[in-house]
C-alpha cells in the first residue's frame, strides 16, 4: 500500500516535471527569439552587413525561378567579365531553408515577403538551437543540466552577434545543425541504435550544406573516437556511431557541389578515413580476442605484430609521400590559417585583411561569453565525475573550440555552445548539491539523516563550486578535506562532534545556511549574466551596418547614405552599366542597386581584386585605362571624413596597395608611406596625393568647411584644390559618405600631328627606360 | 624458431577455425555478405587502376556503396549477435528494420551521385 502510494507519488512528480520542462522549453524558445529582435525595434526590419545581402539576392532568385534554375545559375552580374557559378560555389543550406519556409508560408496563404522571411530566419533557428542544446546536454548529464544549458545558449552574446534578426548569414542555421548533429552522435553512442546513426548522417549532410565549418565536425568526431579507443572505452556502440557516419557522411558531403570531390581528396577529411581504418583494426582485434582462448590470442598477437608491422609501415610511407607531394600538404588555405595562425598574414593577404579573421582580445571573451568563462572549468571537472563517452566528447569539444576561438574572432561562435553546455552542467550540479543539502536538513527530514552527512563538506564538490560561491569561501575552506575517502577527520569547532569512518560513497551535503546563501548567490550570478546579455544584444550587436545613427545634443541623426547611393544607382544608370568599387560593397551593390560589379565579397579571384586595388592606387590616367579595359562606367568610393565614419576606403587603402602590389609589382608600398605610415596630410608622399583613391575621396572636400579637415584622420588634407581630368562626379550622398564618379569618355580628336609624334617618341624612350623599372602592364 | 612459429601459426589457424565454426548460422550468412561486399569493392578498385578514374563520381559511388553495405551489415551482425550483452533487449526485427532503413538512405544517395 505504502509502496504503491510512493510509486504513484513518484510518477505524478515525474509527470509534473515533464510538463514543467515542456513549458520551460517553450519559454526558452520565445526568449531566444525575442532577444534578437532589438534591431528590428530600434531600426527597421532590414538585412544587415554585407554577406547577408548576397544570401538575400540568391534567395530572391530561388523563390522567383525555382530550384533547377538556382542549381544551375551562372551569375553574370558579378566579377565582370568572369562571372560566377553560383550553383557550384555557394553553400545552399541557408537559402534552401529560407526558400522552403517562404514557400510553405505562401502555400498556407500567409503572404510574407522574402525579405521578412530572410530577416527572421536567424531568430527562429536560434530557438531551435536552444532546444538542440537541451537535447544534447540531457544526453550527457540529465534534464536539469539540459534546461540550464538551453537557457544559457538562448542568451549568450557570442551567438546573438551572428544571429540577430536581419543577420541572414550561414551561421544562423549552421549552429543549429552543428548542435543537432552532435546530439544525434551522442544519442547513437549512448543507445547503439542504427536508426539514430542514419539521422546523424542526414543531419551532418544538412550541416555540410550550410557552412564551411562542417570540417570541424568531421575532425572532432574522429578525434573523439580515437580518444575512446585509446582510453580503453571501445565498445560496439562506438563502431555503430562512427563507421556508418563516415561512409554515409562522405557520400552526402560529396553530393553538395561546393564540396564535391574535396570530400575525399583534401586533408581536412583524411582524419576520418584514418580513424575509420583504425577502428576496423581495433574491432577485428576485439572480435578475435573474444573467440580465442587467451593463450592462443597471445600467439596471434606475436605473429601479427611481426608480419603486420612491415605491411603497415609500407602503406603509411606511401600515404605520407602522396600527401607531402602537394605544396600545402593537401590542406586548403583557410584550414592552414586555422592551424598556423601566422600563415595567412605571410601568404594570403586577403584572408589576413578580413577583420573577423583576427585573433580575439582577452576582453572579448568576457564580452562574448561573460559569466560562462568562470563556469566552464567547473563544468569540465563535473564531466569527469563520472567520466562517460558523452562527457569525454563535450570535454574534447570545449578544448578544441577554445583553441580555435583563440585563432579567429569569428570562431568564438563555435565556442559558445560548448561553453553553454559546460556551464549548464556546472550550474546544474551546484544547484543539485545545494538543494539536496537543504532538503536533507529541513526540520521534517533531519531525524534519520543528520548523523550521516551533516557536517561533511567534501572538497571535491566544494572545490568545484569555489569559482562560483566566492563569498562562502571563508566558511567552506574551514571544512575542506583533501580526499573524500579519507578516514581521518580534523576537528572542526563548528561541526557536530560525530565521527563516521566512511567506507561507502556518501552524498554531499553542505550546511543549511551555506546552501541557502549559495543558492541566492547563484541566482544573482544568473541575474548578472542576463543583464549583460540583454545589454549586449541591445547596444552592441544590433546595429545593421547599413544604417548608422548617432546621438547629439539636438536629437538622433540617422545616416542612410548607403541606401541613398544604391537607390540613385538603380534609378539613374542603365541596367547594364558596370560599377567598380572595393570588394566590400560588391554584394550590397548587386542586391540593392542591381548593377553589375567587378569584384565582390566572395574574394575568390585574387588577381581581379588586385586589378581593382592597383587602379585605386594609380594616378588618374592609369586608373582610367584599367577601368576602361574592364568596361567600367561608374566608380564608387566610401568616404567618412565629413562625419567621422571610420570604416571608409581611405582607411582600407593599405590593403588595396598590399593586395595590388602582391600581383602587380609596379605598385610598391613604400611609395605611399611617410615614416612607415599612410598619411593624407601635407606630409603625404606625392604618389599618395596623386592616386585615384585620394582624389576621388577628397574632390571638392575643401568646399565643406573651407579647411578640408578630415574627421577620421584628424588632420587637414594635403592637396586641397585640384581638378579631375578623367572622371566626373555624378553623385555624392547627403553626408558625403558615398561618392559616385563616372568615367569620362576618351576625347574624339587628338590635337593634330604634334601629339602623335610626341607620343611615338615618348613611347620609344619609355621602352628604353622600362628595361630598368618593372613594366606597368597597363601602359 | 621458425619451426615453432610455423607450429604456432598452424595451432592458431586451427583454433580460429574451430571457434568460428561454433558461430550460429545467421551470423555466418551475414559474414558471407560482408565478404562479398568487400570483394566487390576490391574488384572495382582494380578496375579503376586498370582503366583510369574518369568519371570519378561513378567510381566513388560504386566503391563507397560496397563499403557502406559492408559496414551496415557489420552493424547488423553486432546488434543481432546473442553473445553481445549490450544489445540483449533489442529485438532482432528492430535491428533488421534499422538496417533496411540505413541501406535505403545509402542507396538513394548512391543513385543520386552515380551520375
Amino acid at each position: 500500500m505504502a509502496a504503491s502510494e510512493a510509486s504513484t507519488a513518484t510518477s505524478f512528480r515525474h509527470a509534473f516535471g515533464g510538463v514543467l520542462s515542456f513549458f520551460i522549453l517553450i519559454l526558452i524558445g520565445v526568449l531566444a527569439f525575442s532577444i534578437r529582435l532589438f534591431s528590428v525595434i530600434k531600426y527597421e526590419s532590414v538585412i544587415h552587413e554585407f554577406d547577408p545581402y548576397f544570401n538575400y539576392r540568391v534567395t530572391q532568385f530561388l523563390t522567383k525561378n525555382g530550384i533547377y534554375d538556382f542549381w544551375n545559375w551562372f551569375d553574370d552580374r558579378t566579377w565582370y567579365p568572369l562571372g560566377r557559378v553560383i550553383g557550384g560555389t555557394v553553400y545552399p543550406g541557408l537559402t534552401l531553408t529560407a526558400g522552403t519556409l517562404w514557400w510553405i508560408l505562401n502555400s498556407l496563404n500567409i503572404p510574407l515577403s522574402v525579405e521578412t522571411v530572410c530577416v527572421f530566419t536567424a531568430p527562429i533557428f536560434s530557438a531551435f538551437a536552444s532546444w538542440a542544446t537541451y537535447l544534447l546536454t540531457k544526453e550527457v548529464k540529465g534534464a536539469g543540466a539540459g534546461l540550464t544549458a538551453a537557457v544559457l545558449l538562448a542568451m549568450v552574446p557570442s551567438y546573438i552577434s551572428r544571429s540577430v534578426a536581419g543577420s541572414y548569414d550561414n551561421e544562423a542555421v549552421a549552429i543549429f545543425a552543428l548542435i543537432f548533429t552532435f546530439f544525434l552522435y551522442i544519442k547513437t553512442l549512448n543507445t547503439g541504435s542504427l536508426f539514430y546513426a542514419t539521422l546523424n548522417a542526414l543531419s551532418y549532410f544538412y550541416m555540410v550544406c550550410s557552412w564551411g565549418g562542417y570540417t570541424f565536425i568531421i575532425n572532432l568526431i574522429p578525434m573523439h573516437a580515437l580518444l575512446c579507443i585509446v582510453t580503453g572505452r571501445y565498445s560496439s556502440r562506438l563502431y555503430i556511431a562512427y563507421a556508418p557516419l563516415v561512409v554515409l557522411g562522405t557520400l552526402l558531403a560529396a553530393l553538395v557541389p561546393v564540396v564535391g570531390f574535396n570530400a575525399v581528396m583534401t586533408s581536412e577529411h583524411f582524419a576520418s578515413f584514418l580513424v575509420f581504418i583504425i577502428i576496423h583494426v581495433v574491432a577485428l582485434v576485439y572480435y578475435i580476442k573474444g573467440i580465442l582462448s587467451p593463450k592462443m590470442f597471445k600467439v596471434a598477437v606475436t605473429l601479427v605484430l611481426s608480419a603486420g608491422l612491415i605491411v603497415c609501415f609500407a602503406v603509411v610511407a606511401i600515404l605520407v609521400a602522396l600527401v607531402a607531394s602537394s605544396p600545402t600538404k593537401g590542406w586548403s588555405g583557410r584550414s592552414l590559417s586555422l592551424l598556423d595562425p601566422t600563415y595567412a598574414s605571410k601568404y594570403i593577404p586577403i584572408i589576413a585583411s578580413v577583420s573577423e579573421h583576427q585573433p580575439p582580445t582577452w576582453p572579448s571573451y568576457f564580452m562574448d561569453i561573460n559569466v560562462l568563462a568562470f563556469l566552464v572549468p567547473a563544468g569540465i571537472i563535473a564531466c569527469f565525475l563520472p567520466l562517460s563517452d558523452a562527457s569525454s566528447f563535450v570535454v574534447l569539444y570545449i578544448v578544441t573550440s577554445v583553441y580555435f576561438s583563440g585563432v579567429m574572432v569569428r570562431l568564438m561562435l563555435v565556442l559558445a555552445p560548448a561553453a553553454c553546455i559546460m556551464s549548464g552542467i556546472a550550474l546544474s550540479e551546484a544547484f543539485d548539491t545545494l538543494t539536496r543539502s537543504i532538503k536533507f536538513q529541513l526540520p521534517g527530514n533531519s531525524g534519520g539523516n543528520s548523523e550521516a552527512n551533516a557536517g561533511d563538506a567534501s572538497s571535491a564538490s566544494a572545490g568545484a563550486l569555489n569559482d562560483v560561491i566566492k563569498a562562502d569561501k571563508a566558511e567552506e575552506t574551514a571544512k575542506e578535506r583533501p580526499s573524500r575517502k579519507s578516514k581521518k577527520k580534523e576537528r572542526e569547532p563548528v561541526e557536530k562532534p560525530q565521527r563516521n569512518p566512511r567506507n561507502e560513497r556518501k552524498l554531499l551535503v553542505l550546511p543549511f545556511e551555506a546552501s541557502i546563501v549559495g543558492i541566492i548567490l547563484l541566482v544573482m550570478l544568473g541575474a548578472f549574466y542576463v543583464v549583460h546579455c540583454v545589454w549586449a544584444a541591445a547596444e552592441a550587436y544590433s546595429a545593421p551596418s547599413i544604417v548608422l545613427t548617432s546621438h547629439s545634443h539636438d536629437g538622433l541623426h540617422v545616416f542612410d547614405d548607403f541606401r541613398e547611393a544604391y537607390a540613385w544607382l538603380s534609378h539613374n544608370t542603365e541596367v547594364d552599366d558596370k560599377v567598380a568599387s572595393w570588394w566590400d560593397y560588391g554584394y550590397q551593390t548587386t542586391a540593392m542597386a542591381n548593377r553589375t560589379v567587378i569584384v565582390d565579397n566572395n574574394t575568390w579571384n585574387n588577381t581581379h581584386i588586385a586589378t581593382v586595388g592597383t587602379a585605386m592606387s594609380s594616378p588618374e590616367k592609369a586608373a582610367w585605362e584599367i577601368f576602361n579595359s574592364l568596361d567600367v562606367k561608374y566608380v564608387l568610393v566610401v568616404f567618412g571624413g565629413l562625419v567621422g565614419y571610420p570604416s571608409d576606403d581611405i582607411n582600407k587603402f593599405l590593403w588595396m596597395v598590399r593586395i595590388g602590389g602582391g600581383v602587380f609589382p609596379h605598385i610598391k608600398e613604400p611609395d605611399y608611406l611617410r615614416d612607415g605610415q599612410y598619411r593624407i596630410d601635407s606630409q603625404a608622399t606625392s604618389t599618395m596625393l596623386n592616386c585615384l583613391m585620394y582624389k576621388l575621396s577628397y574632390y571638392r572636400f575643401v568646399e565643406t568647411d573651407g579647411k578640408a579637415f578630415d574627421r577620421v584622420r584628424r588632420t587637414e588634407i594635403g592637396k586641397k584644390n585640384f581638378k579631375l581630368t578623367h572622371f566626373e562626379e555624378v553623385f555624392t550622398t547627403h553626408h558625403w559618405m558615398v561618392r559616385i564618379y563616372k568615367l569620362k569618355p576618351p576625347k574624339n580628336r587628338l590635337r593634330g600631328k604634334a601629339k602623335k609624334s610626341k607620343s611615338k617618341t615618348s613611347s620609344a624612350s619609355s621602352s628604353k627606360r622600362s628595361g630598368k623599372r618593372t613594366r606597368n602592364p597597363w601602359q | 624458431m621458425a619451426r615453432s612459429t610455423g607450429d604456432d601459426a598452424q595451432a592458431l589457424f586451427h583454433s580460429l577455425r574451430s571457434a568460428y565454426a561454433a558461430t550460429p548460422k545467421n551470423l555466418k550468412i551475414i559474414d558471407l555478405y560482408v565478404a562479398f561486399a568487400v570483394f566487390t569493392a576490391l574488384i572495382q578498385v582494380v578496375y579503376m587502376a586498370l582503366v583510369g578514374s574518369f568519371p570519378f563520381n561513378s567510381f566513388l559511388s560504386g566503391f563507397l556503396s560496397c563499403i557502406g553495405t559492408a559496414v551496415l551489415a557489420v552493424c547488423l551482425r553486432i546488434q543481432v549477435n546473442k553473445e553481445n550483452k549490450e544489445f540483449k533487449d533489442l529485438p532482432p526485427e528492430r535491428a533488421f528494420a534499422d538496417f533496411v532503413l540505413c541501406n535505403l538512405v545509402l542507396h538513394l544517395v548512391i543513385m543520386n551521385f552515380l551520375g
